[in-house]
C-alpha cells in the first residue's frame, strides 16, 4: 500500500524509534562520567582555596582543642579521597550536609533559592529567547541593510551592557525617581499571578535578559544568514515554495546550532546571577552563592555548585537529544 | 534498459514552448557591473531538448535559470522570455511561484547540497506536489512514491523516509529529478545534472534522463560543458561564449559541420573514440574577463581565423543552414 512517511514537511524528523532511543540512552550515559568529574572539581576547587573554613565561625579566641573537635565535627580532619567519597555518597542520597553558617540543611536552603532563581529566570529566558530570536531572524533574513544594522546594534548594545549596571539604572529611573516598581525582593505571598507579585519581575526580568537576548540575536542572524546562503535554498525557491515554507526550511537548519546556544544561554540563566540578584536583593541561587562564598560556607557552597553544574550537565543532555530530533545527521556513532 | 533512439529535429509549425528574444543579463552591486548574458534569442518546440554547452563562466547557467527568474538579488534583466504563454520577466511574485515548480522545474548539479539535508526525501518531494496541486498529504506522498518508483530508486518505499546524506550519489540525483518531474513540469532545466557524479552513475543518470524525457515528453534544456553529453541526450545544441550564442543548431549539424572558430576548437580538445595517440588541441588563450569585454567579437583575441572586422562589432547570427546558424565572420 503506501509506506510510512514520517510526520511530513513541518514536522520533525520522522524518528526512527529505536534508533534515537539507543542515542539518547548512550548520551544519557556519557552524562555519568561527566557529573562525576564534574563533582569532582566542585570538591576540589573549594579545598585547593586557601584558608579553613572553621577559621572563619570559630571565635579569634577558640582554643586549639576546640578547632580540632570542630574541625573533626565537620569531618574536615580527614584525607581528601574520604571526604569527596563520604560527601559524594551523601550527597547522591540528597543529604548535601548542614550550612556551617545558620546550621540548617543545605538541601532546604537550595531548594528555596533554586525555586526563587527558577521563576526568575524563567521570565528572562522568556523575554530573553522571544527577543533574541526575533530580532536574529529579521537580521539574518535583512543581512546588510538598515534593519539589520540596527538589530546587529541592538544586540552588541545588549552583549556589551553590564547587566548589573543596567539594573542599577533600572532601579534608579523605575524604582528611585518614579516609585513604579518595586526596587528588591519578591513578592511576599501574594498570589503568583497577581500584579502585586508579577511587578518584583519586571525590573531584574529585564536586567537579565539583555545579554541573552544579544547573544541569541547575532547567533541567530549569523546562523540564519549562512543557512540561507546554502543551495537547497535555491532548489526551494525554484520548487516555488512561498517565502514561508522556505522560512521553516531555513529555520529547521538553523535549529541545532541555536538548540546549542540557547542551552548554554539557559544554563548561565538557571545558575542565576550573583550580580543582578544581589542588585535586587533577590533569594536566589546568585544571592545564596554569594552569601556562602563570604562567610566560607563550605557545605553550602559545595552543594550550590554541584547543583549548578548538574544544571548544565542536564541542558547539555537536552539539547542534544533535541538537536539529534532536528538534525538527523547527528543520531550516528 | 529500453532507450529510444535519439529524436531527430522536427521544424513545428506550432507556437513553440519558450521564445526567448534578446535576454540580457548583468550582476550590479556596489562592487561590480558585470554583463554575464549579452543578447541571447532562442525558441524550444514542445518536447524538444536543447543542450547549452560552453565553458564555466560563458552564461549557459544564468540563461537557463532566467526562464524560471532565479536569479542572485544583483542580476539586472532585460529582454523577453515568454515560457507557455507565460511572460516570466513580467510574472508577479506569487504568478511565478506558481509557475516555479509546476511548469518549469529544474535538477541541479549537486545533490548534496541542493536537497535539504533535514527533511526526508519523500517529504521534500511530497512538499511540491502539496504546493502545487492542492493534494493531501496522503496524496502527495503517494505520488513521492510513484516518482522514486519512476526514476528507478530501488526500494523505493525505504527510501522516502531516507534523509538526503543517507543516499549515495547517484541515488540523490534520482531523488532530485524525481522532485524535478513532481508536477509533470512542461519545460525542465537540467544545470549539469550528471558532473558530480562517478562516471559509471553520469552514464545511468543520462540515459534515465532521456528516457523520462521520451516517456513524459517535456522540453528540456541542458546546461553541460561535455560535448558527449549534449550528443548523448540533444536534439539542438547552443554554443555559448562570453554570454551570447556563437552558434546554434540540431546536434548532426553542430557536430558534423562546426562553423564558429570556438565550436571547432571545442570539438578539437575532446576526446574521441578511437583517436588514442593523436595529440588533443586546446583553445590558446583563455576566456575573457566579463567586466571588459572586447569589441566585436568576443572570441576574437583567441581566434586562428581573426580579421580586422572581427573587431569592429559583434558579428551577427548568419545563417549557415537550415536551424543553424553561427556568429562569425567568416561565415556567409
Amino acid at each position: 500500500m503506501h509506506a510510512p512517511v514520517g510526520r511530513g514537511p513541518t514536522g520533525l524528523a520522522p524518528i526512527n524509534g529505536a534508533r534515537m532511543f539507543n542515542y539518547a540512552l548512550r548520551r544519557i550515559l556519557y552524562s555519568v562520567p561527566i557529573a562525576v568529574g564534574v563533582s569532582l572539581v566542585c570538591f576540589l576547587l573549594l579545598h585547593i582555596a586557601p584558608g579553613d573554613p572553621i577559621d572563619a565561625i570559630a571565635p579569634e579566641s577558640a582554643s586549639p582543642q576546640l578547632l580540632a573537635e570542630l574541625r573533626a565535627a565537620y569531618g574536615f580532619d580527614r584525607s581528601l579521597p574520604v571526604q569527596y567519597f563520604s560527601w559524594l555518597s551523601n550527597v547522591i542520597v540528597g543529604d548535601f550536609g548542614t550550612s556551617i553558617m545558620t546550621g540548617r540543611p543545605v538541601l532546604g536552603e537550595l531548594a528555596n533559592a533554586v525555586v526563587n532563581t527558577l521563576l526568575l529566570s524563567g521570565g528572562a529566558v522568556l523575554v530573553g529567547f522571544v527577543f533574541g530570536l526575533l530580532l536574529g531572524t529579521i537580521a539574518g533574513y535583512t543581512a546588510g541593510s538598515p534593519a539589520d544594522r540596527a538589530a546587529t546594534a541592538f544586540a552588541v548594545a545588549g552583549i556589551s551592557v553590564p547587566n548589573y549596571w543596567l539594573g542599577l539604572v533600572l532601579v534608579v529611573i523605575f524604582a528611585v525617581n518614579q516609585d513604579w516598581l518595586p526596587a528588591m525582593g519578591m513578592g511576599q505571598g501574594a498570589p503568583f499571578l497577581s500584579w502585586a507579585n508579577l511587578r518584583h519581575f519586571v525590573l531584574p526580568v529585564i536586567a537579565l535578559s539583555v545579554i541573552p537576548a544579544g547573544i541569541i540575536a547575532r547567533s541567530v542572524r549569523g546562523t540564519v544568514a549562512e543557512v540561507r546562503k546554502q543551495e537547497f535554498v535555491q532548489t526551494l525557491h525554484a520548487k516555488g515554495l512561498s517565502p514561508f515554507r522556505v522560512f521553516i526550511h531555513v529555520m529547521k537548519n538553523s535549529a541545532p546550532a541555536l538548540l546549542a546556544v540557547m542551552g548554554l544561554q539557559l544554563g548561565y540563566l538557571m545558575g542565576g546571577s550573583i550580580l543582578v540578584e544581589t542588585v535586587f536583593s533577590w533569594p536566589g541561587t546568585g544571592f545564596l552563592l554569594n552569601t556562602a562564598i563570604f562567610t566560607r560556607d563550605l557545605p553550602l557552597l559545595q552543594g550550590t555548585i554541584l547543583i549548578l553544574s548538574m544544571f548544565f550537565v542536564v541542558i547539555n543532555l537536552v539539547v542534544d537529544l533535541a538537536q539529534a530530533l532536528f538534525d538527523p545527521r547527528i543520531e550516528r556513532n | 534498459m529500453q532507450i529510444s533512439p535519439l529524436k531527430q529535429t522536427l521544424p513545428s509549425a506550432e507556437t513553440p514552448l519558450v521564445t526567448v528574444e534578446d535576454l540580457r543579463v548583468r550582476f550590479r552591486s556596489r562592487d561590480f557591473n558585470v554583463p554575464v548574458v549579452n543578447g541571447v534569442s532562442f525558441s524550444l518546440g514542445k518536447g524538444e531538448v536543447l543542450c547549452l554547452l560552453g565553458e564555466s563562466g560563458s552564461g549557459k547557467s544564468v540563461t537557463m535559470r532566467a526562464l524560471m527568474r532565479l536569479f542572485p538579488s544583483t542580476a539586472v534583466v532585460s529582454g523577453k522570455i515568454n515560457v507557455d504563454g507565460h511572460d516570466i520577466l513580467g510574472l508577479s511574485r506569487s504568478k511565478l511561484r506558481a509557475i516555479r515548480g509546476a511548469v518549469v522545474s529544474m535538477i541541479f548539479q549537486e545533490p548534496m547540497t541542493s536537497l535539504d539535508p533535514v527533511f526526508t526525501i519523500g517529504s521534500q518531494i511530497a512538499e511540491s506536489v502539496m504546493f502545487h496541486e492542492g493534494a493531501s498529504r496522503r496524496q502527495a506522498e503517494l505520488r513521492a512514491l510513484e516518482l522514486l518508483e519512476l526514476v528507478q530508486v530501488p526500494s523505493a518505499k525505504r527510501r522516502l523516509i531516507a534523509y538526503p546524506h543517507e543516499l549515495s550519489g547517484g541515488l540523490r540525483q534520482r531523488a532530485m529529478i524525481a522532485l524535478a518531474l513532481a508536477c509533470r513540469p512542461k519545460l525542465l532545466l537540467a544545470d549539469e545534472p550528471t558532473t558530480a557524479l562517478d562516471a559509471t552513475v553520469q552514464i545511468q543518470i543520462l540515459l534515465l534522463l532521456r528516457e523520462l524525457q521520451h516517456e513524459l515528453g517535456m522540453a528540456t534544456i541542458f546546461v553541460t560543458h561535455d560535448l558527449g553529453v549534449a550528443c548523448e541526450v540533444a536534439d539542438r545544441v547552443a554554443v555559448m561564449y562570453a554570454g551570447r550564442f556563437v552558434e546554434q543548431g540540431s546536434i548532426t549539424q553542430v557536430m558534423d559541420n562546426p562553423s564558429h572558430p570556438y565550436t571547432q576548437g571545442l570539438l578539437r580538445s575532446t576526446v574521441h573514440e578511437g583517436v588514442r595517440g593523436v595529440r588533443l588541441e586546446t583553445i590558446p588563450g583563455s576566456p575573457p574577463d566579463l567586466a571588459e569585454l572586447p569589441a566585436g567579437c568576443s572570441f576574437a583575441p583567441r581566434c586562428g581565423f581573426v580579421r580586422p572586422d572581427c573587431t569592429m562589432a559583434v558579428p551577427h547570427d548568419a545563417t549557415v543552414g537550415q536551424g543553424h546558424s553561427a556568429r562569425c565572420v567568416l561565415v556567409g
